[in-house]
């Protein structure tokens, strides 16, 4: 067997995963009004609740059912929000109450329903979806009627026009579905008991919407809808425990739309036979050139977020042959069957295209085309529209009529020279010069209007519509023929031109978008150049929010004087958390001023969020704009994500870094401090010791041992301290003019014990005395390297410390007579620790003498390296302080 | 002073230090009294009469700058101070506020012992001012204005005078940079250190002092100067 297949599916584990983190939700799907389904949600919450299961009642309408209320006493109710929209109180489903008490179940009757705007969702079921997130399990109800997909179908079946509706994803997502049947005729009957609740205005309504062919039919609907996920559940079981048997390849669905009427039913169609086949669905939007008219521009777009809220994914497909572009992408994307519907274009004869559909059926080899015919469309909403279109759309007469009363004139000039037809010629020109400047209709507009001119100037008998010559009539006839194919040649290669140009445009505008965040250095620089380029790019304000430890702070771009105002806030929030586009044109908090978008690759946690608004508010986003804004964010996003890998990279090296420090550190405490302990608590004991004879001589020998071994440790406390002290940055030089003769003298005086057998030759060139700094801290510096030097020197070789004044340096070397400093350890000295990683056998010392010199003279505005040795020989240390002659004292002084 | 014994207060919350300093002093025929904080330290001030006091700065209860403050109200007794190194500031502001002295831990006792000595003898002297002092073949006659090494004058402005009979007057104990200023030069001036640097320089130069080897002029970085007792 094919190992391939043994292993279960990670999207489907994944799925299932993901699954118990999330509430589980279960719907009770009813086929219409009256089957009981809140009766069954309550009885069923009520057995939960007899288990011991915490169950809470969110929202649940008893219509003032009795048998109902009474099934909801017992069952804690959570306080509703009561919200007043136009003057009237409603009351919601309070979102915030829901996910404070945190129950383990919590009932929400009415899935379907739409909040009164002001609501944080406009709909109920993004509600759900947030508690579902919270991890709480829901129960809840829907009929059948609700379920965007079937939206056409229960049209067609009862006529009445459901508006409100579920996106099917929802359904997709729901864990259980519990069918709640109540066969037609039951269902009647309790509709004349009254045990049906029908609000008074509907009443009439209702005499069709129950009439027994439209239950029977929703029941079937819902039946079949309950039926699908059963099928789903089992295939979704089947792959998460890699149960081979029926392995049928992936199908996947291409629906091709265009802006034309059907385009929206042409969706919901992709999405019925995607469900049926099981399979993944495309709509793709083809186009020859930009929609025309407002309207055609706002079908596509409906169309378009139609299809992404039935869970489509939604693209794009443009170019000169549109065929062979629409195959190529079903191969790279192993279409395996085309929805095209039947092309309904007015004036079809005269573009002398052929259809698209039927250009697919002959090229498609293996691909499966289905043409789907053309719905029914109400006639009343097609005349409101045509006319809509009518009033919108700029037919552009001006130039049509004014290039054919050019051509008129020069044809008229030219009669005297040229013959009839080809004065014709003339005309030609003007149509496809119109083609190509204004497009199709106005080319039209000119042939018609140029072959009637042609007719009544130019044919015989002249200044009249006839034609008496059969010649004339030719020539009239050929004239239109090729006026108008050659007028809707050039005004294709026209629209081809501004589709290519309004690719190109996009193109570039992301190229160049990629190319600024990459040159931007750090979060704070990367955030301003999105925010920059996104606001020039859509010709919006922009901002970009970014979390820090988990809170959204604006990095950048304007959010207004007073920041961003609770709601706007609120959306903010909810896009980064939920990872989803939330404010304004969106189901959640729509009444926000912005349109935010998660800034964060998918999968991953967002690390913000991008929010466009428009400073006119009535302005929206097209289709195009949000996809070249969706496209600026993904690389945005992969931009931040890559910015803060580089940041958490190098705190990893800095920690690696600490903890090789902490070790060097243990072991240089260990080594350093024990060994002057052993020294003291050895040399203690022994003097204690009352049966050891010690001879004066050796017992102030002992004591001496203690002394200078405790001098030692307090040296080694010391050095600890400083360096805690420069790391914590808790050093203030104080600085002030300082006489080093002084400083010398002091740090000698400190180090004369250690000074003892190591005589230190100090000149100090005239004039460079008084130098600009921090005595304490530079006689710390000099201490140091007095010892180091008297260290690593032998006894009795002379230690040098030189102070001059060199160029724009003021220099201090102290030099001595030691084993010196390997050429390429040089600077290695200055690290932490250094002495320590060269062996335990060395002179003691802490490594830590030579890095805290280092930080003391960069505290002090200095460099310090080690350098070569005058002599060739020892070890040789050069401070640097930049050159500052002493201010003058007005000493006001007689002798 | 009372006569006999000079009686020094202790006061320190570390019982090792009291304790060494207890044995170390009572050795040098010191009679030694103790207290572990700032409040017990002025109570038995007020109580005992202590001739010197050795206070440590870091107390348990109150700041030791403050316990300073509190003892001068009560005393003139020299006090010395105990503090750790890289506390200069708290040195300085601890001799501003009345200190007489202080001594960097950790220290040895001949350290301790010499900063004792110097308190108690200027402490001792009459506060009148003597007309002629001498160290090392360095004498300064106040009345006549002269200054000799090795019986050689040495010609010093009026300025230069005055800060050597400064020091002078007070060898063997630190003095800070403020108070010499405000002593020479005036309060005016109390910030004016590179004056006190440039003269201090003259006078080391003048008198043949090394200041990589000092025999007179000590200094005491961050802090103050210091006539060599």
């Amino acid at each position: 067997m094919n190992r391939e297949y043994d292993r279960p599916s990670p999207d489907a584990l994944l799925h299932e995963v993901g699954n118990s983190a999330r509430g589980r939700l279960k719907i009770f799907l009813g086929a219409s009004p009256g089957v009981g389904k809140t009766y069954e949600m309550l009885s069923e919450a009520r057995e939960r609740q007899a288990q011991g299961l915490d169950v809470v009642i969110g929202i649940v309408e008893t219509h003032g059912r009795d048998e109902t209320r009474r099934l909801t006493e017992g069952l804690p109710a959570l306080p509703r929000r009561r919200m007043t929209y136009q003057g009237r109180a409603f009351d919601e489903l309070d979102i915030d109450a829901v996910l404070e008490r945190r129950s383990a179940l919590v009932l929400v009757d009415e899935l379907a329903h739409t909040n009164i705007p002001g609501s944080r969702h406009e709909k109920r079921y993004q509600d759900v979806e947030e508690i579902l997130a919270a991890g709480i399990d829901v129960y809840t109800t829907l009929n059948v009627q609700h379920v965007e997909s079937l939206n056409d179908v229960i049209n067609q079946i009862t006529r009445v026009k459901v508006q409100e509706t579920l996106p099917d994803s929802v359904i997709e997502k729901a864990d259980e579905i519990e069918l709640i049947d109540l066969p037609p005729d039951d269902l009647i009957q309790r509709l004349h008991e009254g045990k049906v609740y029908v609000p008074e205005q509907a009443k009439r309504a209702t005499q069709h919407f129950f009439g027994r062919g439209n239950l029977t039919a929703l029941r079937e609907l819902a039946m079949r809808v309950a039926a699908d996920r059963v099928d789903a559940d089992v295939l979704g079981y089947r792959q998460a425990r890699a149960i081979v048997e029926p392995w049928a390849t992936r199908e996947r669905l291409m629906v091709l739309i265009g802006d034309s009427r059907d385009a929206e039913r042409l969706v919901r169609l992709g999405k019925r036979l995607a469900e049926r086949h099981e399979s993944t669905w495309i709509v793709a939007h083809v186009m020859r050139g930009e929609s025309e008219t407002h309207l055609e521009k706002g079908r596509l777009q409906s169309a378009l977020e139609l299809a992404e809220r039935l869970g489509g994914e939604t693209v794009s497909l443009t170019g000169f042959d549109l065929v062979e572009e629409i195959l190529a992408f079903s191969r790279e994307r192993n279409v395996t069957q085309i929805v095209v519907g039947r092309s309904r274009r007015r004036l079809r004869w005269l573009t002398f295209r052929t259809s698209l559909a039927s250009a697919l059926l002959r090229h498609a080899s293996n691909i499966e085309i289905t043409i789907a015919g053309c719905g029914d469309v109400q006639p009343q909403e097609e005349s409101a529209s045509v006319a809509i279109e009518i009033a919108r759309s700029e037919i552009p007469f001006l130039l049509p009529l004014g290039t054919t009363g050019l051509a008129a004139g020069l044809a008229w000039l030219l009669s005297q020279v040229l013959t009839t037809a080809n004065l014709s010629l003339v005309f030609l020109v003007g149509v496809l010069f119109v083609a190509v400047r204004s497009g199709l209709r106005a080319s039209i507009v000119t042939a018609v209007t140029s072959f009637l001119v042609f007719n009544f100037l130019f044919t015989e008998p002249r200044y009249t519509f006839d034609v008496t010559q059969r010649e004339d009539l030719l020539t009239l006839l050929f004239f239109l023929l090729v006026a108008t194919v050659t007028g809707n040649l050039a005004a294709r290669v026209r629209k081809q031109m501004d589709v290519l140009r309004a690719n190109q445009r996009r193109n570039s505008l992301l190229f160049e978008f990629s190319r600024r965040i990459a040159g931007a250095v750090g979060r704070d620089d990367l955030a301003w150049s999105v925010c920059e380029y996104v606001g020039q790019s859509l010709g919006a304000e922009t901002i970009v929010l970014l979390a820090d430890s988990d809170k959204l702070a604006v990095a950048a771009g304007d959010a207004g004087t007073h920041g961003l105002i609770e709601v706007e806030r609120a959306a903010a929030d909810w896009a980064f958390e939920r990872r989803d586009a939330a404010g304004r044109g969106t189901g959640t908090l729509p009444n926000c001023r912005w349109y935010f978008l998660p800034l964060g690759v998918s999968g991953k946690k967002a690390c913000g969020v991008l929010g466009v608004t428009y400073a006119d508010r009535k302005r929206m986003m097209s289709g195009d704009q949000r996809r070249l804004l969706v496209a600026m964010r993904d690389q945005a996003a992969v931009a931040f994500e890559r910015a803060m890998l580089v940041e958490e990279r190098e705190r990893a090296e800095l920690r690696s870094e600490t903890e090789k420090l902490r070790s060097a550190l243990l072991s240089s405490v260990s080594h350093d401090l024990r060994t002057p302990l052993v020294s003291i608590i050895g040399a203690t004991t022994t003097l204690l010791d009352a049966d050891v004879k010690l001879g004066g001589e050796q017992r102030r020998e002992l004591t001496e041992q203690v002394l200078s071994e405790a001098e030692r440790l307090n040296r080694f406390v010391q050095n600890l301290l400083d360096m805690t002290r420069l790391g914590y940055g808790a050093l203030k030089p104080r600085l002030e003019w300082v006489d080093l003769r002084d400083v010398v003298a002091d740090a000698r005086q400190r180090l004369r014990d250690a000074l003892r057998r190591h005589p230190v030759q100090v000149q100090i060139e005239p004039g460079s005395e008084m130098l600009f700094t921090d005595a304490v801290l530079l006689g710390q510096v000099i201490a140091n390297l007095l010892d180091n030097a008297a260290k690593y020197s032998p006894p009795d070789a002379v230690i040098q410390l030189r102070v001059q004044h060199r160029g724009r340096d003021h220099v201090i070397e102290i030099e001595d007579d030691g084993a010196g400093i390997p050429r390429a350890e040089r600077e290695y000295v200055f690290d932490m620790f250094y002495r320590v990683r060269a062996g335990d056998q060395q002179v003691a010392g802490t490594g830590l003498g030579l890095p805290i010199c280092r930080g003391l003279v960069e505290s002090l505005g200095g460099t310090i390296h080690a350098v070569n040795p005058r002599d060739g020989k020892g070890a040789c240390l050069r401070l640097q302080f930049p050159w500052r002659r002493p201010e003058p004292v007005n000493l006001e002084d007689e002798s | 002073m009372t006569a006999g014994i000079p009686r020094i207060l202790v006061v320190d919350d570390e019982v090792p230090i009291r304790k060494f300093l207890q044995i170390s002093l009572g050795a040098q025929n010191f009679e030694i009294i103790e207290a572990s904080n700032g409040y017990e330290a002025l109570r038995i001030t007020e109580a005992h009469r202590p001739d010197l006091i050795v206070l440590d700065l870091g107390l348990p209860d109150v700041d030791g700058k403050d316990v300073i403050a509190a003892l001068r109200a009560l005393t003139v007794v020299p006090i010395i101070v105990l503090s750790v190194r890289s506390g200069e500031e708290e040195k300085v502001s601890a001799l501003d506020r009345g200190a007489n002295d202080y001594v960097t831990k950790p220290f040895g006792i001949a350290e301790l012992m010499a900063r004792i000595r110097v308190a108690l003898r200027a402490a001792g002297e009459a506060t009148g001012e003597q007309a002629e002092y001498a160290v090392r073949g360095l004498s300064l006659n106040l009345a006549r204005h002269e200054v000799t090494t090795e019986g050689r004058p040495v010609k010093l402005s009026r300025k230069e005078f005055d800060l050597l009979a400064l020091l002078m007057k007070h060898a063997g104990r630190v003095l800070t940079h403020k108070q010499i200023l405000r002593e020479i030069w005036g309060p005016v001036h109390e910030q004016d250190t590179q004056y006190l640097r440039v003269y201090i320089g003259q006078l080391r130069h003048k008198l043949g002092d090394d200041p990589a080897e000092p025999r007179f002029i000590a200094n005491e970085p961050g802090v103050g100067y210091r006539f060599l007792d």
